[in-house]
C-alpha cells in the first residue's frame, strides 16, 4: 500500500513537472523596429512579376517563376497530413519584404546597425571581430539576404557562399543548371508556390575535390507582419567534395499565422557528401494555439554520384505546424542517405514530417532515426517513405521511429511506408511509442537525482542519437532548445 | 458503379421476394449511401493498392432467385482435416445449403442460414445486423448489404461453450463470371465460446467469381472466439471481405487468415475493443506466386483502457506477385494502459515481386506501451549455406526455412487437427503439389 501511496505521490510529481511545460516563453519573440519595404498584398502574375523586377532578375527565371505560378493555379492544398489546418488565404499573405537599409549608409556593404542588433540579440554576431570562427553565416531577414561572413576567404578556395540572388546574377550558368533539378516546381503545392515567389536564400558549391574548412550557415528571420518567407537554399557538391551545412530560425510572436514555405536543394556528385543540420525554432504560438509559423518546406537532395552521402539533421522545436520531409534520392551506386531527427511539439503544435528513401542506385544504403517527443496537447507523426525501386540491387535501410509522450492529451503517431520491388532489397523498420518509464524515473531518484533533474536526463538520453549527429556548436544550442521547448529545468 | 444502381432499381422486387423483410429492410439507406459515396475511391490512404472499383467494372452475372445451388459441394470438394469433429456448412454461391447430418446443438445456439435467422429471430437480427458494417459510410459494405440475399449466423447465448468447430465451406463460382454477394453474423452473448472455421474455395481452377463478403462479429463480455479464415481459390477470382469486429469487456478473439491460393483478395478488418481488458490476436499468412495479389487492411481501435492486441502478417511472395499490408493501431485519449503490437514481415523470392507495407501507430493517450515493427527481406544466405554444406540440397534447405518463417503464424491456431492439416497444406504448395481448389486433402 505504501509503496502504491509512493509510486503515486511520484507519479504526481512527474505530471506536476511535466504540466510546467507549458510556463516557458518563447525567447526569440521580439521585433525589430525596421522600416521595411514591401510589396502589396495578394499573389498574380503582376506580382510575380514585380519579385522578378526588384531582385532584377533574368527572363530564365522570370520564365521560371511565371511557369510554376501557372501551374501553381491547377493545383489544390493537399489535406492528407494528420494536421488540422486552418483554410490559408494566398491571397492575404504579401510575398516581398526587405528590410530598408538606412539611406546614411555609406557603404553599400554596410549592414544597418539595427539589423546587426537583431542579430546580435539572436546569437548571430555578423559584425567582422565578433563573427564566430569556423562558421561562415548567411543571414536572411524576411525576404533579403542581410550579409554573408567569409565569403571572400571562401572564395579562395574556389567555395562560392552567397545568397540566392547573388548567384543569379555571379553565376548564372550553375543556377541555370541545377535550379529545380531536384524539387520541380511541379513537384507538390507549395514547391510550385515556393518557385513562382522565392525571394531569397543561400547558394552553396563546392568544387571538386574540395573539403570546406568551415561549416556554413544560414539562419533565417521572419520580422515584417502579414509577409511569408519564400526562400531558396541550393547547395552543389562536386566530385570529392565535402560540406557541413547548417541552418537555424526564428521569428517574433505575433497572433496570426505566417506562412513559410522553402525549398533546399542539394546535389551530391561522385564520393561527395553533404550534412544538412537544421534547428528549426520558429515562433511556435502561444499556449493557447493563436499565432505560429506555419512550416511547410520540401527538402530533398540526390545523391547523384557513386558513393556520394546526404546527412540530415533536425530538431524541430518550433512552427506551429511542421510539415515537411527531408528526403534523399540515392541514385548512384553505393550511395547512402540518413536521417536524424528529433520533432518536439507542445502546447497546440502540431507536426507531420519524416523523411523518403527513394533508391535507385545498386547498394544503396539509408538508415533513419526519428524521435518524437510531444507534450501538451499538440500531435506529433512520424512519416516516412522507404522506397527499393527495381534496379537497386542488395539496397539495406533501417528506420527507427521512437515516440515519448510527456502529457495524456497529446497524440504521437507513425505512417511509414514501405514500397519494396526488389527481391535483394532488406528493408527493416521498427517503432515503439511510450511515457517516460517509472521504472526508470524511480531508478534515478533512487540514486539520488530529483525527478526533475532526472526528466531531462531522460528525455536528452532519448534524443542523444540523434544530438550527437549535430556539428559541436548545434548540438549545445540543440540541446538548450529542447530544454527550452519542453520545460526550464530539463536537460 | 453504375451500372449496379441501375441493376438495383431494375430488380429490387426481385432481391426482396426470397429474402426476410428484416434483411430487405437495410438496403434502402445501404443505397443512398452506395450512390453518395461509392466504390472507395484508388488511390487513397486506405485503398492505395487495391481499385475496386476497376475490379468489379466487367458486367458479372447475380445469383438472384433461384439461389445458385447449382455446385454440389460433396463432389466439388472434398475436406479431410482429421480431429475436428466439425458441425458443417456449405455456402455455394453466397447461399448456406440445408444440412441434416449435423450433431444436435446446445440449447439457444443457432447455427444456419441467415435469411432463416432473419425470419425467425428478427429482434435479434435487428438488433445486430450492419450495426458495425453500417457504423461508417463505407462503400463496399453498403454495397453487400445491398445485394446480399444469404449468408451464415452462428448465435450462442450466455454461457454457453460450444465443444465443436464450425466448419463454414464457402465455394463460389460456375460457368459465368458471376457476382457472389455474401453475409457472416456471429453473435457471442457474454461468457459464450465458439470457434469457426471459414475455408473458401471456388468451383474450380477455371472459374473467375468475384465474392464480396462482410463479416460482423459481437463478442461478449468473457466471450471466446476463435476466427480461423484459409482461402484457396483460382487465379481470376476476386475477394473483397470486410470483417468488423466489436469485443466486450475481457473478451478474447484470435483471429487467423491464411490465403494459399487466389487472384485478387482484399481483406478488411476493423477490431473494436470496447470493454476493459479485452484482448485480441490477428494473425495473417499469404503465399503468393504467379501473379496473385493479396492486399490487407487492418485497423484496430482501442477505445477504452486496458486492452491488448498483437498482430502479425506474414507474406511469402515469388514470381510477380503483389502484396500490401496496412495495419492500423489507434489509441484513443482514455485508453490508458494500452498493449498493442503490430508486425509485418515479408520474404520477396523473384525479382518482380512487390511489396507495399503500411505499419501505423495514431496514439492519443500517453501510459500506452506500443511498437510495430516491419521487415522486407530475403532467406538467409548464411543458414542456406549451412544447410547445403550438411548435405541438404538448395531447393530443400530454401524450402524448410520458408516453412519456418510460416511456423509463429500456424502456431497461433488452438486447433490441434486444422495446425497439422495446415502444415501439410503448406509444404505442399511450397512444393507446388497443391491440386487447387480441389479441397484441403
Amino acid at each position: 500500500m505504501q509503496i502504491e501511496t509512493e509510486k503515486q505521490i511520484m507519479s504526481d510529481e512527474t505530471n506536476n513537472l511535466l504540466n510546467e511545460l507549458t510556463n516557458k516563453d518563447y525567447a526569440y519573440g521580439f521585433v525589430t523596429d525596421i522600416k521595411t519595404d514591401f510589396i502589396p498584398k495578394g499573389l498574380n502574375e503582376e506580382i510575380v512579376r514585380l519579385i522578378s523586377a526588384k531582385k532584377d532578375e533574368p527572363e530564365w527565371l522570370l520564365d521560371f517563376r511565371l511557369k510554376a505560378y501557372r501551374y501553381w493555379l491547377t493545383l489544390r492544398m493537399p489535406e492528407w497530413a494528420h494536421l488540422d489546418i486552418p483554410s490559408i488565404n494566398y491571397q492575404d499573405i504579401i510575398y516581398y519584404a526587405s528590410p530598408k537599409t538606412k539611406e546614411t549608409s555609406r557603404h553599400p556593404d554596410e549592414v544597418d546597425p539595427e539589423l546587426l542588433k537583431t542579430f546580435d540579440k539572436l546569437g548571430i554576431p555578423l559584425h567582422e571581430q565578433k563573427m564566430l570562427s569556423g562558421m561562415a553565416i548567411d543571414a536572411v531577414m524576411d525576404s533579403v539576404s542581410v550579409k554573408t561572413t567569409y565569403k571572400e576567404n571562401l572564395a579562395e578556395k574556389g567555395i562560392i557562399f552567397c545568397s540566392f540572388s547573388e548567384a543569379v546574377h555571379d553565376h548564372p550558368d550553375l543556377v541555370k543548371k541545377y535550379l529545380g533539378s531536384v524539387v520541380s516546381y511541379r513537384d507538390n503545392f507549395f514547391a510550385a508556390l515556393n518557385s513562382a515567389v522565392f525571394s531569397d536564400g543561400s547558394f552553396v558549391f563546392i568544387p571538386k575535390g574540395v573539403r570546406c574548412p568551415m561549416d556554413l550557415s544560414t539562419y533565417f528571420r521572419i520580422n515584417a507582419r502579414n509577409t511569408g518567407q519564400f526562400e531558396r537554399t541550393l547547395i552543389v557538391a562536386e566530385e570529392d567534395a565535402y560540406v557541413s551545412y547548417l541552418e537555424g530560425c526564428t521569428a517574433p510572436m505575433r497572433d496570426e499565422n505566417q506562412l513559410h514555405a522553402a525549398i533546399v536543394e542539394i546535389v551530391v556528385l561522385d564520393r561527395a557528401e553533404v550534412k544538412y543540420s537544421t534547428v528549426q525554432n520558429w515562433y511556435p504560438g502561444d499556449k493557447n494555439g493563436k499565432g505560429g509559423i506555419y512550416n511547410f518546406v520540401t527538402k530533398r537532395g540526390i545523391c547523384k554520384g557513386e558513393s556520394s552521402k546526404i546527412s540530415w539533421t533536425q530538431v524541430e522545436t518550433g512552427s506551429a505546424v511542421t510539415w515537411k520531409y527531408p528526403s534523399c534520392i540515392l541514385a548512384g551506386d553505393n550511395s547512402i542517405g540518413e536521417f536524424y531527427s528529433v520533432a518536439v511539439t507542445n502546447h497546440f503544435q502540431q507536426a507531420d514530417t519524416g523523411t523518403k528513401m527513394i533508391h535507385i542506385g545498386k547498394n544503396t544504403r539509408s538508415r533513419i532515426v526519428s524521435k518524437g517527443i510531444s507534450a501538451g496537447k499538440s500531435q506529433n507523426s512520424y512519416r516516412g517513405l522507404v522506397r527499393i525501386n527495381k534496379g537497386a540491387e542488395n539496397a539495406r535501410n533501417h528506420s527507427q521511429c521512437d515516440s515519448l509522450l510527456l502529457s495524456n492529451t497529446c497524440g504521437a503517431h507513425t505512417f511509414p511506408y514501405m514500397d519494396v520491388q526488389n527481391e535483394t532489397a532488406i528493408v527493416e523498420h521498427e517503432a515503439t511509442t511510450s511515457k517516460i518509464s517509472e521504472d526508470q524515473l524511480f531508478y534515478c531518484n533512487q540514486r539520488g537525482i530529483p525527478t526533475e533533474e532526472a526528466v531531462g536526463l531522460i528525455v536528452n538520453g532519448y534524443a542523444k542519437e540523434v544530438l550527437n549527429k549535430l556539428p559541436m556548436e548545434f548540438a549545445v544550442e540543440a540541446q538548450k532548445l529542447l530544454s527550452v521547448s519542453l520545460e526550464g529545468s530539463v536537460g | 458503379m453504375q451500372q449496379y444502381i441501375d441493376f438495383f432499381r431494375t430488380h429490387r422486387q426481385q432481391i426482396d421476394e426470397s429474402c426476410a423483410p428484416a434483411l430487405n429492410s437495410f438496403r434502402e439507406k445501404a443505397f443512398d449511401v452506395f450512390r453518395k459515396t461509392g466504390f472507395p475511391p484508388c488511390p487513397s490512404e486506405d485503398y492505395l493498392h487495391t481499385d475496386v472499383a476497376a475490379l468489379l467494372k466487367d458486367d458479372f452475372g447475380f445469383f438472384l432467385n433461384p439461389p445458385g445451388r447449382t455446385v454440389d459441394p460433396h463432389k466439388a470438394f472434398r475436406c479431410n482435416v482429421v480431429n475436428l469433429n466439425a458441425i458443417k456448412h456449405f455456402i455455394v454461391n453466397g447461399y448456406l445449403l440445408e444440412t441434416k447430418d449435423n450433431a444436435p446443438l446446445p440449447q439457444g445456439v443457432f447455427s444456419g442460414s441467415l435469411h432463416v435467422f432473419a425470419r425467425q429471430h428478427p429482434e435479434l437480427f435487428l438488433k445486430y445486423y450492419n450495426r458495425l458494417a453500417g457504423q461508417e459510410e463505407d462503400g463496399l459494405a453498403a454495397f453487400n448489404t445491398l445485394f446480399v440475399q444469404d449468408g451464415y449466423v452462428l448465435y450462442v447465448p450466455e454461457h454457453v461453450i460450444l465443444e465443436n468447430t464450425v466448419q463454414l465451406t464457402g465455394i463460389s463460382g460456375g460457368s459465368s463470371r458471376s457476382l457472389i454477394n455474401r453475409r457472416i453474423l456471429v453473435i457471442l452473448e457474454a461468457g459464450a465460446q465458439a470457434k469457426l472455421l471459414l475455408c473458401d474455395h471456388t468451383s474450380d481452377e477455371k472459374s473467375a467469381p468475384a465474392v464480396t463478403q462482410v463479416v460482423e462479429v459481437y463478442a461478449g463480455e468473457n466471450a471466446h472466439l476463435d476466427f480461423y479464415e484459409l482461402e484457396e481459390s483460382a487465379p481470376e477470382a476476386v475477394r473483397l471481405t470486410g470483417n468488423y469486429i466489436r469485443q466486450a469487456a475481457a473478451s478474447r478473439m484470435i483471429t487467423n487468415s491464411i490465403t494459399l491460393s487466389n487472384g485478387f483478395t482484399r481483406n478488411n478488418y476493423r477490431i473494436d475493443l470496447a470493454g476493459r481488458q479485452a484482448e485480441t490476436r490477428l494473425y495473417g499468412m499469404a503465399i503468393a506466386d504467379a501473379r496473385q495479389k493479396i492486399d490487407t487492411f487492418t485497423r484496430i481501435n482501442h477505445l477504452v483502457p486496458e486492452c491488448r492486441s498483437s498482430e502479425l502478417f506474414k507474406y511469402i511472395l515469388d514470381d510477380e506477385a503483389t502484396g500490401a499490408f496496412c495495419g492500423k493501431i489507434i489509441v484513443s485519449p482514455d485508453a490508458q494502459r494500452t498493449e498493442a503490437y503490430q508486425n509485418n514481415r515479408n520474404l520477396l523470392g523473384s525479382r518482380n515481386c512487390r511489396m507495399y507495407s503500411k505499419p501505423q501507430l495514431e496514439i492519443y493517450a500517453d501510459d500506452v506501451k506500443c511498437s510495430h515493427g516491419m521487415t522486407t527481406g530475403q532467406l538467409d544466405e548464411a543458414a542456406l549455406f549451412y544447410m547445403r554444406s550438411r548435405g541438404i540440397p538448395a531447393d530443400e534447405a530454401a524450402l524448410l526455412l520458408k516453412f519456418a518463417f510460416t511456423s509463429d503464424v500456424i502456431q497461433g491456431i488452438r486447433l490441434e487437427g486444422l495446425r497439422d492439416r495446415l502444415k501439410l497444406l503448406i509444404e505442399k504448395r511450397f512444393r507446388g503439389e497443391l491440386i487447387k481448389c480441389q479441397g484441403c486433402i
